[in-house]
C-alpha cells in the first residue's frame, strides 16, 4: 500500500539530490576514511589470518585451509550458531513488544510520563560488564537475592543449569536494551500526525484499533530498525555473557563472539577464531540485508503513504 | 541515483589511497620497536605487572617498594592485575610486543608458550652465577620454570598446595570425623545432606576449582603417571582406565548430591566458595593453600578459634597413588623479557636477585600465611606466634616437602590450546552432560596440541 505511491515522490527527490551531490560528496570521506581504516582493513587482516596459524605469541604461519576445515567440522560450530540465533529470536521477541509498549506509553506528554521515561532509561546508562557482575551477585544461589529476601523461588542455580542461564542472559539483555528501543518507538509514535488519530476517533475506533490500525502500521519502518539493531547487535553480544556467564554453564551460552574469544584469546588460536571472526561478519551482513529486504526499499519514508 | 553512486565510486578510489597512508601510520607504531630499544609499554624502563589480592598484593607492593628505595636510580614501574584479567592481558600484551619486563606466571605451559616465541630470557647461566641463590630455593620447584632442560623464570613467591578444608563445627554437628578415605568422603555425605549442610563448597564457574577434584583423584586412583603421561604427549592417555574410574568417581560424587546446591553459578573470584565453609553453609571444601589468608581476615572468627580444619586428600581404596602426592602450584615465577633493553634486563635481573626471595619477603610471606620457595622458611617458623598459623604453616611446609610428587596444576602444565579445551570439558563433565567416556574421547584428541 504505500510502495505504489512512493515510488513518484522517490524518484523525484533523487533527481535535486543528483543536482546537489558534486558539491557535498566530500563531506563522507572522513566517515570512510575512519570506516576504511578500522572497519575494512582489520577485516582484511581478519582474513588473511583465518589461512594462518598464529599462537599470538610467535610468527605467523599460513596453514591454507586447514583452519576452515578444523572449525566447520566442530560440532561446537552448529551448537555456538544455534545458541547465537537462540539469543537473538528470543530476545527479540522479548523485547520488541515491551519496547513499543513503552514507547507508545512514553509518547503521551503527561508529565509523570516524562519522568517515568527518565527512570526507565536508567539501565541503559549502566555499562554491560557492571550489569552482569551485579547480577551474577543478585542471583548468587547462597548468598543473593534469594537467601536475602528470604524468597526460596529466587534461590536457583541460575546460572548453573543450561535452560535457566539462557534465560537469565536473554532477561538481562532485554532488561539492558528495552529502554533504548522504548526511546525509538517514543520518536517514531510521536512522528505519527495526530490528525489520523482525530479521524479515527470520527470514525468510531477505540484505543485498541487505533493502535493496531494506526500506531503499529505507522510504525513499521521504526519496528525494522529498532529489530535490525536488535538482529545484528545480538550478534556482536559479548562482555555481558562473558562476564556473566562465560559462555557456561559448558557451552549453553557461547555464542559466536564467545567462542572466538575463547579460542582466539584463551586457546591462543588466532587462526580458527579468525575463521569464526569470518563467520560473524557474512552472518551480520546477511542478516541486516536481509531485514532489508523485508522492510522493502527503506529509502522511502513512512510518511510517505499519507 | 547513477550520478550518486558515480560520486560514490570515485569518492572510494580517492579514499583509498588516502587510507593506505593512514594504515601505514597505524602499523608503523608497534612495528618500528622489534627487540632493542623498548621492554615494557611505555619503553622507559624496567616494568613488573602482577596480580591483585590480599595478602600477596600488599608484599608485592613492598617488595618493589624496598627495591626502588634502595636503587635511586633505576625504579621499577607496576602493573595490577585481576586474576583472569592478567591472564588474557599478558599473552595479547606480550604477542604485541607491549609486555612488561618482569612477567610473572605460573611457569609450565605457559612459559613454554613463551619460551617457543622466543619472549623470554634464557636464566640458566645466570642461576650458575648466582648459586646461592638457586640453591635457597626449593629443587621441586624449578620442574615447572624449565623447558627442555633450561631454566626461563626464577621461582618466587610461594609453595601452595591444594589441601581439604573442613568446618570443625559442621562435623561436631553431624558426629563424625573428618574422612580418612574417598570411601568416608562418599558415606559423609548423605549425613551432612540430611542435617542441611553441604558436604562440599565449590566455586564451580570458576571451573579450574573443579579441576583440582580430578587432579587428585586421577592421582589417588592411577598414580602420578597417569597425567604424566596425558603430559608427555602419549596417545590415548585420557582413556588409561584409572583415569576412566577417577572421572566416574566424580561424577558419583556429584550425582550424590556431594556439592552445594547450584555450584556451577558461584565463582572462586568473589571468595564466595570459601564463605559458604566459614559460614558453615559448606562441611569441606578442596582449594588451594592460598585461600587460608582470606578465610582468616573474612572469616571472623573461624579461624582464629580454631574452626577450620585441614588435611591432604585422603586415599582411595584401593588406588596405585602415593597418598603423599600433592597438586597445586609448586611455586609462582618471574621471567625476564627477551625483548627488553639490556638495562632493563639488568635491572629486573637486580630485582629478582635482591627483592624476591630476600629476609624481608620470606618474612613477610610467612606472616601472611604461606610457605615461600625457600628452604629458609623452615626456620622462620617457629618465629611464628600465632598458634593457628603455626599449624598451618607447618602444615603446609610438611605437605609439600613430604609430597613424593607435588604435581602442576593441570591448567598450568598443559598448553593454553589443551589447557582451555580441558576446562571446557571438565565443565561438562561436572554439570553431567557428557559422560566419562566422552570426556576422554574429546581430551584425547587435544593431546599434545
Amino acid at each position: 500500500m504505500t510502495a505504489a505511491p512512493s515510488a513518484a515522490p522517490v524518484a523525484g527527490r533523487t533527481t535535486t539530490r543528483a543536482g546537489r551531490s558534486g558539491s557535498v560528496a566530500w563531506m563522507a570521506l572522513p566517515a570512510l576514511a575512519i570506516f576504511v581504516v578500522f572497519g575494512v582493513v582489520p577485516l582484511a587482516g581478519v582474513l588473511l589470518l583465518s589461512f594462518a596459524q598464529w599462537d599470538g605469541l610467535g610468527s605467523i604461519h599460513t596453514a591454507g585451509l586447514s583452519n576452515w576445515r578444523s572449525v566447520l567440522s566442530d560440532p561446537g560450530l552448529p551448537h555456538s550458531l544455534f545458541v547465537t540465533f537462540e539469543i537473538m529470536i528470543l530476545s527479540w521477541a522479548v523485547q520488541t513488544p515491551i519496547s513499543l509498549l513503552l514507547g507508545v506509553f512514553l509518547a503521551g506528554r503527561q508529565r509523570y510520563r516524562a519522568l517515568l521515561a527518565v527512570l526507565y532509561f536508567v539501565p541503559l546508562l549502566l555499562s554491560s560488564a557492571a550489569i552482569a557482575i551485579t547480577y551474577k551477585a543478585l542471583l548468587d544461589p547462597n548468598f543473593g537475592l534469594g537467601a536475602g529476601l528470604h524468597l526460596d523461588f529466587l534461590a536457583q542455580d541460575w546460572l548453573g543449569k543450561s535452560n535457566l542461564a539462557l534465560g537469565v542472559v536473554i532477561f538481562v539483555v532485554s532488561w539492558q536494551f528495552i529502554p533504548f528501543h522504548s526511546l525509538i518507538y517514543q520518536a517514531g509514535v510521536r512522528q505519527i500526525p495526530a490528525t489520523m488519530y482525530e479521524a479515527a476517533s470520527i470514525d468510531g475506533a477505540d484505543r485498541l484499533q487505533q493502535f493496531f490500525s494506526i500506531t503499529v502500521p505507522q510504525l513499521k519502518y521504526t519496528i525494522i530498525t529498532s529489530s535490525t539493531l536488535m538482529v545484528v547487535g545480538s550478534l556482536t553480544f559479548f562482555d555481558l555473557i562473558f562476564v556473566l556467564t562465560a559462555g557456561g554453564p559448558g557451552d549453553a551460552t557461547r555464542v559466536l563472539a564467545l567462542d572466538m574469544y575463547k579460542r582466539g584469546f584463551q586457546a591462543n588460536l588466532m587462526g580458527p577464531a579468525s575463521v569464526i571472526a569470518v563467520l560473524l561478519v557474512l552472518i551480520g551482513l546477511g542478516l541486516a540485508l536481509l531485514l532489508r529486504r523485508l522492510g522493502g526499499s527503506t529509502t522511502a519514508s513512512q510518511q510517505e503513504g499519507v | 541515483m547513477m550520478t550518486s553512486r558515480r560520486n560514490f565510486l570515485r569518492l572510494t578510489a580517492g579514499s583509498a589511497a588516502m587510507a593506505a597512508g593512514l594504515a601505514a601510520c597505524g602499523s608503523s607504531g608497534p612495528k618500528s620497536t622489534p627487540g632493542s630499544t623498548t621492554g615494557g609499554a611505555t619503553g622507559t624502563g624496567a616494568t613488573y605487572w602482577f596480580l591483585t589480592g590480599q595478602p600477596q598484593q600488599a608484599i608485592r607492593e613492598a617488595q618493589v617498594k624496598r627495591f626502588n628505595d634502595a636503587n635511586s636510580g633505576t625504579q621499577l614501574k607496576t602493573t595490577e592485575f585481576q586474576n583472569d584479567a592478567f591472564k588474557q592481558k599478558i599473552k595479547t600484551a606480550i604477542g604485541a610486543g607491549q609486555g612488561p619486563t618482569l612477567i610473572w606466571g605460573w611457569g609450565g605451559g605457559g612459559l613454554k608458550s613463551y619460551v617457543d616465541a622466543n619472549q623470554v630470557e634464557d636464566l640458566t647461566s645466570w642461576f650458575d652465577q648466582n648459586a646461592e641463590l638457586k640453591n635457597s630455593i626449593f629443587p621441586s620447584a624449578f620442574g615447572a620454570a624449565t623447558v627442555g632442560g633450561k631454566i626461563y623464570a626464577m621461582p618466587v613467591e610461594t609453595t601452595t598446595p591444594i589441601v581439604l578444608f573442613y568446618n570443625k563445627t559442621a562435623f561436631e554437628k553431624i558426629g563424625a570425623e573428618p574422612p580418612k578415605s574417598w570411601g568416608d568422603i562418599l558415606d559423609l555425605v548423605p549425613k551432612f545432606n540430611d542435617k542441611g549442610i553441604a558436604p562440599f563448597s565449590l566455586g564451580g564457574q570458576s571451573r579450574w576449582t573443579n579441576m583440582m577434584w580430578l587432579e587428585f583423584l586421577f592421582d589417588r586412583i592411577g598414580g602420578s603417571e597417569v597425567f604424566q603421561n596425558i603430559f608427555d604427549g602419549k596417545p590415548n592417555s585420557w582413556s588409561d582406565p584409572s583415569a576412566l574410574k577417577a572421572l566416574e568417581e566424580m561424577q558419583k560424587l556429584i550425582k550424590a548430591n556431594g556439592f552445594i546446591k547450584g555450584f556451577s553459578s558461584i565463582t572462586a573470584d568473589s571468595n564466595a566458595d570459601q564463605a559458604l565453609l566459614f559460614t558453615g553453609k559448606a562441611a569441606m571444601m578442596v582449594h588451594g593453600a592460598w585461600t587460608y589468608g582470606n578465610m582468616k581476615t573474612s572469616g571472623g572468627k573461624f579461624v582464629t578459634d580454631g574452626h577450620l580444619g585441614y588435611m591432604n586428600f585422603p586415599p582411595v581404596d584401593g588406588g596405585k597413588g602415593d597418598p603423599s602426592d600433592t597438586v597445586g602450584n609448586p611455586g609462582q615465577y618471574l621471567s625476564i623479557s627477551s625483548k627488553a633493553s639490556q638495562a632493563d634486563k639488568d635491572v629486573a635481573k637486580k630485582f629478582l636477585s635482591t627483592s624476591t626471595l630476600d629476609d624481608a619477603s620470606v618474612d613477610a610471606w610467612v606472616k601472611s600465611g604461606n610457605i615461600p620457595v625457600v628452604k629458609s622458611a623452615k626456620d622462620k617458623l617457629s618465629s611464628v606466634t600465632d598458634t593457628n598459623d603455626a599449624e598451618w604453616l607447618k602444615f603446609v611446609y610438611d605437605t609439600s616437602a613430604n609430597a613424593r610428587n607435588f604435581a602442576q596444576s593441570w591448567d598450568q602444565a598443559l598448553s593454553p590450546a589443551a589447557a582451555e579445551a580441558l576446562l571446557d570439558n571438565i565443565a561438562k563433565l561436572f554439570q553431567l552432560s557428557i559422560s566419562p567416556q566422552q570426556f576422554a574421547d574429546s581430551m584425547n584428541g587435544v593431546i599434545g596440541k
